[in-house]
């Protein structure tokens, strides 16, 4: 049985958890083009190596952060989503019409 | 012991390949992996277009990649008529292969049913069963009085978690002994000039104004006119070395075989609400495969959660097999698109063409995707039958979406 620290219910069972893929910034919404979403939807850098990916826990829905070793499968480490993104996301348009 | 296998061993090594040589200074076509669909590329130049000063390169051995670990199920049940179209030449240029290449590929077409345990599964094989017969291919819906004529030991009582409702029967599904494929490929593409080069480890792609001028390799640099990439689950890094990124994602994917059985399981049979399908080989062992891996990762371990998952839902669906003893397991590093079909032909960079994005299901297309990569490189214009499956398609949101027919069945 693999384990996962999980940042809320400690040392669980990997099989009560989904990965969502690397970590990556969002386009910003008011400005991107097609290709630029494409872009982010679509490929990805499968990066052979240590990477930040989205994990959620899903029996009690936490989303968090986990480091991983894509070729050895080792977890490096797991951290709340909030030590990376503490500043809010403004989706409406910059000048203000809708 | 017999003289004759004693002399055998003396020499050792199969015969029909030629000793390693040198590496050329140049080739005028570079194939990058050499598995089923690299070797099927070479073949198809040096046959058909006569383009044979052509070097296969394989970092490990020959078809040792995951063409050495699929579990050979051939089928063109697809659902959108682009991929229907395509898999149906696949599995006509397997009935044929055996005679076309000389090399008894051991092609057995034995039919392939597949379950449906709800109802949004039976509308899904109706409309793949009437596109299906639409192009020609050979699929029908089948009811549960049906299935226990087609496979008589399936378990088909109320009292699992998914019963079964129906089937979808597809007469032209089949398996050839996966190897064999690759031998043949390579032992005729040998006979025609191709140099076959394992252990030998491409590190860079050199680049000049946007085209594709040569390969790095652990043996030294080549000049060559064209690549053709065709390493499966290291698709991602070998692009990047071209400058580019895919949109690939590499999963394990593992499978088992059983200890030897009587035959009892004529055709292949496959669940993809359990996760799991079987079919019995000419040994008699049960082969096994199911579903990827929940995450992505660059390593062929195997899991114990894997194996209990594919055991349980196959005893759901043949309970007797309780007591059978495992005999091999293994996995193969799968390169996933988002779609489930294929990325072939034009690249970013010229001259350096894409034979990747076959996940789990590209065993099947080795023939085919040889004959028209072949097609593609030596006429440098892609053929139309695989221009749905061109890189482009991301970009245009023009996917070729094959998810419900080939995710977990193959
Ligand atoms: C468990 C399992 C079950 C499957 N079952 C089925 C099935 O039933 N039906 C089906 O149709 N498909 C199936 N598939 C998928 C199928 O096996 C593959 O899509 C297909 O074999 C890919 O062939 P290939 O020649 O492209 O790749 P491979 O056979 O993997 O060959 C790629 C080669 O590239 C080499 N390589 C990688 N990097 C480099 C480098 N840098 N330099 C030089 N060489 C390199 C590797 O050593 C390898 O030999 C299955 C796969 C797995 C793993």
């Amino acid at each position: 049985m693999k384990i996962m620290p999980c940042p809320l219910n400690g040392p669980r069972n990997i099989s009560e958890f989904s990965c969502f893929g690397e970590v990556a910034d969002m386009p910003e919404p008011t400005t991107a083009d097609d290709a630029a979403w494409a872009e982010h939807v679509w490929y990805a850098n499968n990066t052979a190596g240590v990477v930040r990916e989205w994990w959620c826990h899903v029996p009690t829905s936490y989303w968090f952060i986990a480091e991983r070793n894509t070729v050895t499968d080792e977890i490096l480490r797991t951290y709340p989503a909030s030590e990376v993104y503490n500043q809010r996301v403004e989706f409406a348009p910059k000048d203000g019409t809708a | 012991m017999p003289i004759g296998l004693l002399r055998h061993a003396v020499r050792g090594g199969r015969r029909d390949l030629p000793p390693p040589s040198e590496l050329k200074p140049s080739y005028d076509v570079v194939i990058v992996g050499g598995g089923g669909h690299g070797l099927a590329t070479a073949y198809h130049l040096a046959k058909h277009w006569g383009v044979r000063n052509v070097c296969v390169l394989d970092r490990g051995y020959l078809g040792g990649g995951n063409t050495a670990r699929n579990t050979a199920v051939i089928r063109s049940n697809y659902i959108t008529p682009e991929s229907v179209r395509f898999y149906k030449e696949g599995v006509e240029l397997f009935t044929r292969f055996s005679n076309d290449l000389g090399y008894n590929i051991m092609y057995s077409q034995r039919g392939q049913l597949t379950l449906a345990h709800s109802d949004a599964s039976l509308r899904t094989f109706r409309l793949r069963a009437e596109v299906n017969k639409h192009l020609g291919v050979r699929s029908e819906m089948v009811d549960r009085k049906q299935i226990r004529e087609i496979v008589p030991c399936l378990h088909m009582d109320d009292d699992v978690r998914y019963p079964i409702l129906g089937g979808l029967w597809h007469r032209d599904g089949g398996t050839a002994r996966h190897d064999a494929v690759a031998w043949a490929y390579a032992a005729r593409a040998a006979e025609m000039g191709v140099e076959l080069h394992q252990r030998t480890e491409v590190t860079g792609i050199r680049r000049d104004k946007g085209k594709a001028v040569g390969v790095e390799t652990t043996r030294g640099v080549i000049a060559c006119g064209h690549v053709v990439q065709a390493v499966a689950g290291m698709s991602s890094q070998l692009a990047a070395m071209a400058g580019f990124r895919l949109p690939i994602r590499s999963f394990p994917l593992q499978a088992m075989v059983t200890q030897p059985l009587k035959p009892f399981l004529d055709p292949l049979v496959s669940s993809a609400a359990l996760h799991a399908y079987v079919s019995q080989t000419a040994r008699g062992e049960l082969v096994i495969g199911g579903g990827s891996d929940p995450y992505e990762l660059y390593s062929t371990r195997s899991t114990l959660e894997l194996k209990e998952s594919l055991i349980a839902h196959t005893l759901e669906m043949f309970p007797f097999l309780a007591e059978v003893k495992m005999l091999r397991q293994w996995a193969g590093l799968t390169d996933m698109t988002p779609d489930y079909s294929p990325v072939m032909g034009e690249s970013p960079l010229q001259n350096y063409w894409l034979d990747a994005g076959w996940g789990t299901w590209g065993f099947k297309a080795t023939p085919v995707s040889g004959k028209y990569m072949a097609e593609t490189v030596a006429t440098g214009r892609v053929p139309d039958i695989l221009k749905p499956f061109r890189l482009d398609r991301f970009a245009t949101y023009d996917l070729a979406n094959e998810m419900g027919a080939t995710a977990a069945s193959h």
